[in-house]
């Protein structure tokens, strides 16, 4: 009896503290909305969280996107090899790199590095009180802090992407000039053959899409962080964790709408 | 320590007025039915245990908290309900120090002194900042420690940073959050006197957060007790001190064993 009541009592709490969650996520969406088009706007600020993003990624995106455009182009040779279609590898590579693999790949890295980094920061802002400290000498903590690492990882991260895709390829070509001796121009002139104006664009909407979502994730997390350095870590692991579990849900509906545009 | 004070308390000016404040968070009552005047000039003391709600009392003075119910007047404007634009104004005539200091850990002592400044007042030139900061350093006596990050100081050196912060700003009222808790006794005498030195340099009215008997004694011109979520006892710091109260001679008691 006791135990039904407590388990009710759970449960109606989760459900309760689930609205309560949408409601605060939607609260935080529209007020970065109503905040980024307000004044002032902290261009230097803005400029150097675009920085920290690129800096804190760039390494890392290079050395996976060389590695990954190496490794797809060997493994996908041998079944293309069998029905004779070995020069289809360089399209091929074009269509999976900037469709779907660059803005993936670069996206889910900086969940990894600038996510959980704007989510620990931002966290230990807020349990330090620098958040509130901020607010008492009349400077907009969301503004300054929230409105800034948005848009820097919006900006950012479609420009890493293509970067990544142009490491990949790089990757790529380097396999197919070693077994094909092809030149970089054929190499880049085939890859870029079967792709549209509209895959670069479904490319960039992707890239924009992820970048927000990371900043956004990031933020909300480490913005209501609860008291204690617990909160911080927690901040920290979930802008990660959320992060990269939305960024899947949205590839997969920006392909569908994609393939559903291009099909009518 | 010998307490000389030269100041001028002006009682027929309010600076702040508190009457009929509730808080409380979820089923925890914190606040009940606070009321309350600082005059201006004056340094308020505030004791109470950990857990009573002090912080939460001048959080509500700068508008972080929304209290329940009751009214809220600091510097005549009702801080309850003021829309954000005179919001902001307003906090810019009010320090506020903090418990853990809250320095911007990612900013040198130059910057966090300066952040404020630059902020808002983007009009000012280099050289104006730089005058600010080298005349608050120079209040706090920290004159050295501009190029040192947050991580590098000592407890009481954030301490007093984070006065400095406030100073900068040329407040009317402050605000000390526990000023002297976890200092050594040296380093707390250090910033009392410099309590002491702001309320005359500056001119300002103050209300002192604090479990710590010396601070109050040496910083107060009048000290109340909260006691379960309303001030039990105001009034001079030897009236309160030779109280029979149960409940406050158990809080003195303990202060002393400490
Ligand atoms: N934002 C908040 N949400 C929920 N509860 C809170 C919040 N802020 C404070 N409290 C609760 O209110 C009570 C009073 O907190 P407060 O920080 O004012 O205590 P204090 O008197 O300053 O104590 P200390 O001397 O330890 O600083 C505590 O029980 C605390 O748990
Ligand atoms: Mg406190």
């Amino acid at each position: 009896m006791y135990g039904d009541r407590i388990k009710k009592h759970i449960f109606t709490r989760r459900v309760d503290q689930f609205f309560r969650d949408i409601y605060d996520i939607s609260k935080f969406f529209r007020t970065f909305f109503k905040e980024a088009f307000k004044r002032p706007f902290h261009f230097n600020e803005l400029i150097n969280q675009c920085y920290e993003v690129g800096y804190r990624s760039l390494p890392l995106i290079t050395l996976t996107g060389f590695i990954i455009g190496i490794v797809f182009t060997i493994q996908s040779r041998p079944p293309l090899e069998n029905f004779g279609a070995s020069s289809w590898l360089p399209s091929l590579m074009g269509i999976a790199i900037i469709k779907s693999l660059g803005p993936l790949v670069t996206s889910l890295i900086c969940a990894g590095k600038v996510g959980s980094g704007i989510g620990a920061e931002l966290g230990s802002m807020k349990v330090t009180e620098q958040i509130e400290a901020m607010e008492v000498s009349s400077i907009h903590p969301f503004k300054y802090l929230v409105v800034n690492r948005i848009l820097a990882t919006t900006i950012t991260i479609p420009i890493l992407s293509f970067y990544c895709c142009f490491i990949a390829l790089m990757g790529s070509f380097i396999n197919v000039h070693f077994e094909e001796s092809s030149s970089i121009i054929t190499f880049y002139q085939n890859a870029f053959s079967t792709i549209t104006f509209i895959d670069i664009i479904e490319s960039t909407i992707k890239a924009v899409t992820y970048g927000f979502t990371i900043g956004f994730v990031g933020c909300y997390n480490g913005y209501n962080a609860s008291q204690g350095t617990r909160g911080v870590g927690r901040a920290a692991n979930l802008a990660v964790v959320y992060a990269m579990f939305i960024i899947f849900i949205e590839e997969i509906l920006i392909v569908q709408i994609f393939t559903w545009i291009i099909n009518s | 320590m010998d307490k000389i004070k030269q100041h001028f308390i002006d009682k027929e000016e309010q600076v702040i007025s508190i009457s009929g404040l509730y808080k409380s968070f979820g089923d925890l009552k914190v606040l009940n039915g606070i009321d309350f005047t600082l005059y201006k000039g004056e340094n308020v003391a505030i004791l109470g245990k950990s857990g009573t709600g002090k912080s939460v009392l001048i959080k509500i003075i700068v508008g972080l908290l929304r209290p329940d119910r009751g009214e809220v007047f600091a510097l005549g404007k009702p801080v309850h309900s003021l829309n954000h634009k005179d919001l902001d104004a307003l906090r810019l005539r009010i320090g506020f120090s903090f418990q853990s200091s809250a320095l911007y850990d990612g900013m040198n002592v130059y910057q966090n002194l300066a952040f404020p400044l630059t902020m808002n007042a983007k009009h000012l030139t280099k050289k104006e900042v730089d005058t600010a900061v080298e005349k608050v350093l120079d209040a706090v006596n920290l004159r050295n420690k501009k190029k040192q990050m947050p991580s590098e100081l000592s407890g009481g050196q954030r301490k007093r940073i984070g006065i400095a912060r406030t100073l900068i700003l040329k407040p009317e009222i402050m605000l000390y959050d526990e000023p002297t808790a976890g200092l050594d006794p040296i380093t707390s005498t250090e910033i009392i006197q410099l309590i002491n030195e702001v309320q005359q340099r500056y001119n300002t009215s103050s209300i002192i957060i604090t479990h710590d008997l010396t601070c109050a004694r040496n910083t107060s011109d009048r000290t109340a007790m909260l006691l379960d979520g309303r001030f039990a006892k105001v009034g001079q710091f030897d009236e309160i001190f030779n109280t029979e109260d149960q409940h406050l001679k158990e809080f003195y008691n303990y202060n002393f064993i400490q």
